[in-house]
């Protein structure tokens, strides 16, 4: 029986598909809602509190007012930079061998468990391992751990990023079609050759997406931060000491009894929410330059 | 120049599965020879093994003897140094989708180490004029992703990947199949161009292609090579009674 002779079927489709296509609109407005929300309101809160001495002074003690919070913005810029540094590679490296080289084996599917798990653990549970591990204790030759430092602050961060980085760049990996690493074989290229310029080549998008999302994460990150980079109160760029960031700012003025810090805290919450915002973005743009016209 | 392929007791299989049983013939050097067959014969699989890109299948397994020129590719030479001697042109065309054309084209030189630029652009001007693709691309080579090109332009691409590195034998494991009549017919008359230089094998579905472009034709059926001859014999007074009822389209 043919379907499209039944005129009350065709209606009974056409409303079914208005009815699905305005529950996906509004399951869309529901997914942005709380982030327009959060972001109307730390504009609201914290807008007025943004200017030039923000990002140009470091705190002013107690009692008096005014002063910024520039060397937290520093101060993250640094720990997140020791992060990516060391969790990338090794995050990337991991999904690698996950993904290519390890597939099947039993080594490959405990590190990924591994690696699940890691992702499920609260941070503050991190930061104590890293405190146990790396700032409560001297590691022999190992510079900048017994005591709290900004090494050992990216260390935590690094740890958090390995999972995430690691679990996207496989499956990011093993969606590179079949066909394409057959093809690189069929030229001869040697296997290493073939997975670094062809597989992780073609999958780099998505695993620059996987990397921005855990840099992003562990920007806003206080937990780990505060049994490892501790804060401090004054400029320092030294890898060796404690060092600020903006979210254990954040954390200390909010939770603080004054009214002037207050309202830096939420300066601070929206600064890093779009110093966040800009990285991720100018990642995006330069890596997105120079593909070619109609590449996928 | 081409060379011939001389394979004695040829078995392979796949997990348990025996996809090729005793399989023995002689591939002759600047000829193009067409495989035939109904899906799942071990055509593909055949081609695969000259190549060894069967055992790049984990579960996959050979034994015998292929000899390409006269070099025992199972015995005397590692699998990514026939694969440079032993060009593939695949089912689905694959070009890699990040590069542009031109790197699709010098892939296999730059991969395996080779920068000169200006040789470089030699080759890839000479294998994609011998490719048929020069005229469509040259304006495009370096702005455009092999992806952007239309499917039988991308399998034409993918020819040319293959000849660029200079081989010298051409697996071809239905070329065509995945294309409409006139990338077809292009890809047919490459075929003819192609094997005064090279030794071409195609695997085809499409027994008027085989007898088009190829000089010897295999009748493969269950993993077993039935029959082995020249095309017009194959095609107008086959040996075998099974080669008949396939080429007549009793059954497969």
């Amino acid at each position: 029986m043919p379907l499209s002779g039944n005129p009350i079927r065709s209606k009974v489709r056409a409303l079914t598909d208005n009815a699905v296509t305005v529950l996906a609109i509004l399951a869309t407005v529901l997914v942005i809602a709380p982030l327009v929300a959060i972001f109307i309101y730390l504009l609201y809160k914290g807008a007025s509190s943004v200017n030039l001495a923000f990002f140009t002074q470091i705190p002013k003690p107690v009692g008096e007012t005014g002063g910024g919070m520039a060397n937290a913005i520093v101060g993250s810029a640094v720990l997140l930079a020791i992060a990516s540094i060391i969790g990338i590679p090794i995050g990337i490296g991991g999904g690698i061998y996950l993904a290519e080289f390890g597939r099947g084996t039993k080594l490959a599917n405990g590190i990924r468990f591994t690696a699940d798990v890691l992702n499920g653990v609260p941070s503050i549970v991190m930061g104590v391992a890293s405190y146990a591990l790396i700032v409560g204790s001297h590691i022999p030759f190992l510079p900048f751990t017994g005591h709290f430092s900004a090494f050992s602050g990216g260390v935590a961060l690094a740890i958090m990023m390995i999972p995430t980085v690691c679990r996207t760049t496989e499956e990011m990996l093993l969606m590179v079609p079949h066909a394409v690493r057959e093809a690189a074989l069929g030229l001869g290229v040697p296997n290493w050759r073939s997975t670094l310029s062809i597989t992780v080549k073609t999958a780099s998008p998505g695993i620059i997406t996987g990397c921005m999302l855990a840099f992003a994460r562990v920007a806003g990150e206080t937990a780990p931060l505060i049994f490892t980079a501790l804060g401090n109160q004054f400029w320092s760029v030294d890898l060796n000491q404690p060092i600020a960031a903006l979210p254990l700012q954040i954390y200390v003025y909010a939770l603080s009894p004054y009214d002037d810090w207050h309202r830096l805290a939420w300066a601070g919450a929206l600064v890093l929410i779009v110093l966040i915002v800009l990285a991720v973005s100018l990642v995006r743009y330069v890596t997105s330059r120079g593909v070619l016209k109609g590449a996928s | 120049m081409g060379v011939g392929i001389e394979v004695k007791n040829l078995n392979a299989w796949y997990g348990s599965n025996h996809t090729l049983q005793d399989i023995n013939l002689h591939i002759p050097a600047n000829h193009a020879t067409a495989l035939i067959g109904p899906s799942g014969c071990g055509k593909s699989t055949f081609v695969r093994c000259l190549n060894r890109m069967h055992e790049t299948n984990p579960i996959a397994r050979v034994t015998g003897q292929v000899k390409v020129g006269d070099v025992d590719i199972y015995a005397d030479a590692k699998p990514v140094e026939i694969r440079r001697r032993i060009g593939m042109v695949f089912q689905r065309p694959n070009p890699f989708p990040t590069m542009s054309i031109y790197d699709n084209v010098a892939s296999g030189l730059k991969l395996n180490g080779y920068s000169n630029r200006r040789v470089l652009d030699d080759i890839v001007e000479k294998s994609l004029r011998n490719s048929a693709l020069w005229d469509e691309v040259k304006d495009d080579l370096k702005k455009k992703s092999g992806a952007s090109l239309s499917g039988g332009q991308q399998q034409r691409l993918c020819i040319a990947r293959a000849l660029a590195v200079d081989p010298e034998v051409l697996l071809m494991d239905e070329p065509a199949s995945a294309l409409d009549p006139v990338s077809t017919s292009k890809i047919e008359d490459l075929i003819f161009e192609l094997k005064s230089q090279y030794t071409i094998v195609i695997v085809t579905h499409n027994m008027q292609q085989a007898a088009r472009v190829a000089e010897k034709t295999g009748f493969f059926l269950n993993g077993r090579l039935v029959e082995f001859d020249e095309t017009h014999k194959i095609f107008t007074n086959p040996t075998d009674k099974r080669t008949e009822d396939y080429i007549t389209g009793r059954f497969g």
